[in-house]
């Protein structure tokens, strides 16, 4: 790693503010990719402004139909949390799935989200259920503030706060994991939303990050039964295709974790 | 360089380190606990496991700054005077190991896992909840036999 400054604000305000003073800063909150990252000297920022631990970001509050999870929240916090299990246990259970458990003590929910990894699990929960991300500035909907690999709408100077997830009538999610990264392969997370719309989002599989599959939502749209996908195929050219797996492969891979996520929901 | 202060194994301890420091190398190199291992150093494997206020995490992940002020329990810290920790005692009775170079991890997240579950734990959650930890030795088995009877211990 080289050489950084690292500062521990004790609260949002003082942490935009040293952000905004440092010459290259990053927010560190669990810290599960960043710091990998800076151990592979991929990335040198001047400081690190710790927000962690931050009470304002971290937190799970359910009431009015959504869940709303802290930005700092650990992923452990989530997927054992009551609140979250009673209201989407398919989001606890996702939280749960992510790394293993001693990352999952570190690791947060807008860590995750703001790095965007195409294979990271919470983008498809952010798709699927229509979610809102609260940052300092702004409220974004899922798809305007998700924009392909590693990219998010967060502007210079702007971090996420909250995010608020709709509870829909049903939902499951099923990823296939690369067996040594223990990443998705391909992921699907599959709502039936509270007006009966079926919404679904896969990650781990799209060549521009997670994203919506408009044939799969159209044929589940009536029928939420595994069988409704019979014949339904994705575009392989807008897959990702590595040594682990080819995009037709995923291509499949996504329909066929989409199909168990489906069934599940019977 | 700052001063980083912790609790390890309930001894208040400080040392000088860099803001690059990893909670691993303050505790190997500048405090000598060297019960931490560094397998892959790319937080997969599980060797460098401690306990943080209470948790399981990878030190070779965390920044010792970020620990600043908490309370760190290393292998080192699980022995008594009484002698072995329950959990040690079923590696050694159970023949958890062969190597011993992932022990320590091993141990720290099977004491993690039975905060986390309690003293009755199945097979298939312990083998789940080893997803972090990795052994090139054993193939397992005596590892999940002897975290199944160390929780059982546990609550004696």
């Amino acid at each position: 790693m080289y050489e950084t400054t690292y500062h521990r604000p004790a609260n949002l305000d003082e942490a935009l503010s040293l952000l905004g003073s440092a010459d290259d800063g990053r927010f560190l909150a669990g810290g599960q990719t960043l710091i990998p990252v800076l151990k592979q000297r991929l990335d040198a920022p001047s400081d690190l402004i710790d927000i962690g631990g931050l009470d304002e970001l971290r937190g799970i509050e359910a009431g009015d139909g959504a869940v709303t999870i802290g930005a700092a929240t650990p992923h452990a916090e989530v997927a054992t949390s009551e609140a979250v299990r009673q209201a989407i246990p398919a989001l606890a259970g996702l939280a749960g799935m992510i790394g293993d458990p001693a990352v999952r003590h570190r690791g947060t929910i807008g860590g995750s989200l703001a790095n965007n990894d195409p294979a990271a699990d919470y983008p498809a929960a952010l798709l699927a259920l229509g979610a809102t991300v609260h940052t300092n500035r702004r409220a974004l909907a899922a798809e305007d503030f998700l924009d392909g690999l590693f990219a998010t709408a967060l502007e210079e100077g702007e971090i996420i706060v909250k995010v608020s997830f709709p509870v829909p009538s049903a939902a499951s999610y099923r990823k296939f994991r690369n067996p040594a990264s223990r990443y998705a392969m391909a992921g699907a997370f599959v709502a039936v939303m509270a007006d009966g719309s079926v919404r679904v989002g896969i990650t781990g599989a799209g060549a521009e990050g997670a994203f919506r599959p408009a044939e799969i939502e159209a044929a589940l749209a009536t029928h939420h039964s595994p069988s409704a996908l019979d014949g339904i195929t994705l575009d392989e050219d807008k897959m990702l295709g590595d040594i682990h797996g080819s995009q037709a492969y995923r291509a499949n891979l996504a329909v066929v974790m989409t199909r168990r996520a489906v069934a599940d929901l019977a | 360089m700052a001063t980083v202060k912790l609790t390890v194994n309930d001894r208040h301890v400080h040392a000088d380190v860099e803001d690059r420091t990893l909670l691993v190398e303050m505790l190997r190199e500048d405090l000598k606990l060297t019960g931490t291992h560094v397998g892959c150093d790319t937080s997969q494997c599980g060797a460098c496991l401690v306990l943080l206020n209470g948790r399981a995490v990878k030190s070779c992940t965390t920044l010792a700054r970020q620990a600043d002020g908490a309370e760190i329990t290393t292998v080192e810290g699980l022995a008594g005077p009484e002698g072995l920790h329950q959990m040690q005692e079923a590696f050694r009775e159970h023949h958890g190991l062969q190597c011993g170079y992932c022990t320590p991890g091993m141990i720290i997240s099977a004491i993690d896992m039975v905060q986390r579950h309690g003293n009755k734990l199945d097979e298939a959650t312990i083998r789940h909840d080893l997803e972090g930890n990795i052994c090139r030795c054993t193939g397992y088995q005596n590892i999940v036999k002897a975290i199944a009877a160390g929780a059982a211990a546990m609550s004696a």
